[in-house]
């Protein structure tokens, strides 16, 4: 009986051993992208390989464009009037910079999280079962499964399982942001991105949001913007560090806060401008 | 040497500050005149029409009889004219307004059709009514009907729902056009399904105002020959009618002193029915205010 | 209390549906007709301005065909229904002028001095009491207020001007001064609270009165809002139909008499309109021509008023 659980325990240990060793297939890979805004150059000669399974974190000050580069990998960039790309951004070997790609398609396989929790005024099933919905799931079941699933995927649906129907304005802040990444997992995407997605929460509510992060990686690829560096250090796999619209290092998440190559990554981390 | 003797200074802001009172309480007395204009009018209506307002009057047709008369043809033909205002206006209104915020895209096109917007909302009413007259009752034929005065007020206010509606799109914060486009929906799903019902209650208030502007407006009926002696109830559209501010009109005109209370009357049962309308908007408001 | 995401349960693979609905092409063909249609319901404001100007432009040439545009733009007399009819505008216009300045002598001083008292005296609550009865006081229909003149304000100023006729100029005027005041009053609140707080900071800071600020601060500030609000105010004194219809007469003279009776350019088309003029007369098209001279008139007030508050925009 020992034996057995002994066993058990070994060889799930040898498994997740596999997991770590297995190659993991890059989710994106970024040639030579530029961005203009207008005339302002705000992207410049990107190249950046992004891993499945992993959390990748982007840091930098304040206009080094690393949100700007969040919002090109889903192309919602595009919103803003004026702007211009060149080079690919090859999404699981597709160019999602291509005229002829969907950005509909896209969007429902890379999910993303705000900066502020904006849940729709909407109660909170509604919110979850948007996505769902506006693909064409309409089956009440399923979308009732879909619910259960995605707010247990973000942990709070025991916070919320007796108040489904409620306005999803009432929740706490905390609360509506992790609402809004079920809202984000009800599609199963395969990339999430995070657009500094605790900056507009109270420190419990981060701690929260981090752990959530941590749980997710094992079935999704987060790809992450921060301010916050305790934060990169403290759940990504891997940081690039960006400034000035050019990504100065990209490496795992140890070297660059313990042994960076550049000087200006090392100014940057140990917070010496910023 | 001091530039500034405070000695006179002190002096004078004695007189400063008479001043700015005796001012204050002027804006305060004009304000309260503006007030006082309306209780004014609205308790002449009442002591004047009150007396007249009964079961029968509602349910008379209009007569020569001043004790006879009653705004029953009216009442039914202002409303079954909102019938027709409210669905057409609405939807062309609201329709431009998504165009205008959510499509358009900055040209000269769209600055044209804003600005036309613009004018079109100073044009004064009386002409919408010659328009309505040459296009819609004879170019048309549509006749003196229900169409024809209903088409002809939803030109009228349409800039003023389309305007409304603009802001209440505008309003509907950009973060939540950002979250559905993230999970992959399209432009058109966005804007029905997370736009449209968080800029709803907004449009609501600024239509409903802009219809009961409909319901009392008399100058374009005149124009297009809208009757007053109508001694039967609308068939459909296009039946010949009349509304209730036709019948004022036609009261408040004649001579006998006794029509000037009927006129007050129906002049009661017109606001009565106006503020019902505008309660509603406001009711609407306060229920959705501030939600983001 | 640790935070536990439940594993994905793979009984579910919402990817693999909504990608079987895909294949069913949803909803593809609505994102190309919806932008469609409704730049279609956009455009129907540009074919209402287009419709009035033709009607107004078509109709009125068949009025100039018949009656001299020398005749109508210059001639003192406006007897469409005499046996020799003469069609000078000018008696309409003068009577419309009157109206319209009597308006503004009521409503510019009234207005402004409720703007004032709102954006710069008044707490916030007492704000926005007073806001919402403004909104109904220029929510009246005009027919009311044209009732209210005939019936109640010419008996009161006849007991101060024995001389007022029951139709005038004073009392149309007034209450249409009562009834413009509203768009006066908030469209005049509303560009003097844009103006930034640090200005009025700036001058109490100095000692300045509240009164002062008001009158030398913030006014001049917002001069070009409170201009158009003005300007914007006088065409719709200059349009409106029913108070003179009721209220004003139906007698166009050449006068600057305001204690008698008179006719402005909307009278008459509504006095044509309950008439029994038939269609295809001078007199039918009489209307449209007035009519488009109204159009102009209005037209002209609306694009000054846009000018001032485009081009003395103040850039705070």
């Amino acid at each position: 009986m020992v034996q057995a659980i002994v066993q058990e325990q070994q060889q799930a240990k040898k498994k997740m051993q596999v997991l770590k060793n297995k190659q993991r297939e890059n989710v994106y890979e970024t040639n030579q992208l530029n961005l203009w805004y207008g005339n302002n150059h705000a992207l410049k000669d990107i190249n950046l390989n992004i891993q499945e399974n992993n959390v990748t974190a982007i840091i930098g000050p304040s206009g080094c464009g690393k949100s700007t580069y969040l919002k090109t990998l889903n192309r919602m960039v595009e919103l803003v009037p004026g702007v211009r790309t060149t080079g690919e951004i090859n999404y699981r070997q597709h160019n999602i910079l291509d005229k002829g790609y969907s950005v509909e398609e896209l969007r429902t396989k890379v999910g993303m999280v705000f900066q502020k929790p904006n849940p729709f005024p909407k109660s909170i099933y509604d919110n979850i079962a948007y996505g769902p919905r506006i693909h064409g799931i309409k089956n009440k079941k399923v979308l009732d499964q879909i619910v259960e699933q995605s707010l247990r995927g973000a942990a709070i649906w025991d916070e919320v399982k007796d108040r489904l129907h409620d306005n999803a304005y009432g929740l706490s802040g905390g609360q509506q942001q992790r609402v809004c990444i079920a809202r984000c997992l009800a599609i199963e995407p395969d990339v999430i991105l995070m657009d500094e997605p605790t900056s507009a929460l109270d420190p419990i509510s981060t701690l929260k949001v981090e752990e959530l992060v941590q749980e997710l990686k094992e079935n999704y690829s987060i790809i992450i913007v921060t301010h916050n560096m305790q934060q990169a250090a403290r759940i990504s796999d891997k940081t690039a560090f960006f400034l000035n619209g050019e990504v100065i290092e990209f490496d795992t998440t140890d070297k660059i806060f313990s042994n960076p190559t550049d000087k200006r990554t090392e100014d940057y981390v140990s917070g010496r401008f910023g | 040497m001091a530039y500034i003797n405070h000695e006179v200074v002190e002096r004078q802001m004695t007189k400063r500050r008479v001043k700015n009172t005796v001012f204050k309480n002027i804006f305060l007395g004009a304000t309260l005149l503006a007030l006082l204009a309306l209780v004014i009018l609205l308790y002449r209506m009442i002591t004047q029409g009150a007396g007249y307002v009964s079961f029968d009057f509602l349910q008379n047709f209009s007569s020569r009889f001043p004790e006879k008369a009653g705004v029953f043809a009216g009442l039914v033909g202002s409303l079954a004219m909102l019938a027709v205002v409210a669905p057409v206006s609405l939807l062309l209104g609201v329709g431009a307004a998504i165009y205008l915020e959510e499509y358009a895209k900055k040209s000269k096109l769209t600055t044209f059709i804003q600005m036309n917007i613009s004018n079109l909302a100073g044009v004064p009413s009386i002409v919408f009514g010659l328009l309505g007259l040459t296009i819609f009752v004879r170019m048309l034929g549509m006749g003196k009907s229900i169409l024809a005065a209903g088409l002809t007020m939803s030109l009228l206010i349409l800039p003023v729902i389309i305007v409304a509606a603009q802001e209440a799109i505008r309003s509907v914060p950009g973060s939540l056009r950002e979250a559905s486009y993230g999970m992959g929906a399209t432009k058109w799903q966005t804007i029905r399904k997370v736009v449209l019902p968080a800029a709803i209650p907004g449009v609501l208030t600024g239509s409903i105002l802009a219809l009961s502007r409909a319901i009392g407006e008399t100058a374009p009926l005149v124009v297009i020959g809208i009757p007053v002696i109508v001694q039967f109830l609308p068939a459909g559209v296009l039946s010949e009618f009349t509304a209730l501010p036709m019948l004022i009109f036609d009261w408040a005109k004649r001579p006998q002193e006794e029509f000037q209370y009927v006129a007050a009357a129906g002049i009661l049962v017109l606001m009565v029915l106006l503020i019902f309308m505008n309660s509603i908007a406001v009711f609407i408001r306060n229920k959705f205010q501030n939600r983001y | 209390m640790k935070l536990v995401s439940q594993k994905r349960e793979k009984s579910l693979d919402v990817q693999q549906m909504i990608a079987d609905k895909k294949k069913k092409g949803l909803g593809r063909k609505a994102e190309k007709i919806v932008p469609v249609l409704l730049f279609i319901t956009a455009a129907v404001s540009v074919l209402t301005t287009i419709g009035i100007v033709f009607t107004l432009i078509f109709e009125t040439v068949e009025f100039f065909r018949r009656v001299s545009f020398l005749e109508y733009i210059t001639g003192t007399e406006w007897l469409p229904f005499a046996g020799d009819p003469s069609y000078g505008v000018l008696p309409l216009v003068i009577g419309t002028l009157k109206v319209t300045g009597i308006a503004i002598i009521v409503a510019v001083p009234l207005g402004l001095a409720v703007a004032i008292y709102l954006s710069e005296f008044a707490s916030d609550k007492v704000r926005r009491l007073i806001k919402p009865i403004l909104e109904v006081l220029a929510g009246v229909p005009t027919i009311v207020y044209g009732f209210f003149a005939l019936t109640f304000v010419t008996p009161m100023l006849q007991k101060v001007f024995p001389s007022l006729e029951i139709f005038n100029a004073l009392s149309p005027g007034i209450i249409i001064g009562i009834m413009i005041l509203p768009t006066i009053a908030s469209l005049s609140e509303d560009a003097l609270s844009s103006v930034p707080n640090a200005m009025r900071e700036g001058a109490f800071g100095l000692g300045s009165t509240k009164f002062e600020v008001a009158l030398k601060v913030v006014l001049p500030a917002a001069l070009s809002g409170v201009l158009a609000s003005i300007v914007l105010a006088m065409s719709r004194a200059i349009g409106e139909t029913m108070i003179v219809s009721l209220a004003g007469g139906s007698t166009p003279l050449f006068n600057f008499d305001v204690e008698g009776s008179i006719q402005t350019m909307t009278a008459y088309i509504v006095q044509v309109s309950t008439g029994d003029a038939g269609y295809g007369t001078t007199i039918y098209y009489s209307i449209y021509a007035v009519g488009f001279t109204l159009f102009i008139f209005t037209l002209m007030m609306n694009l000054i008023a846009g000018w001032i508050s485009k081009k003395f925009r103040e850039e705070y």
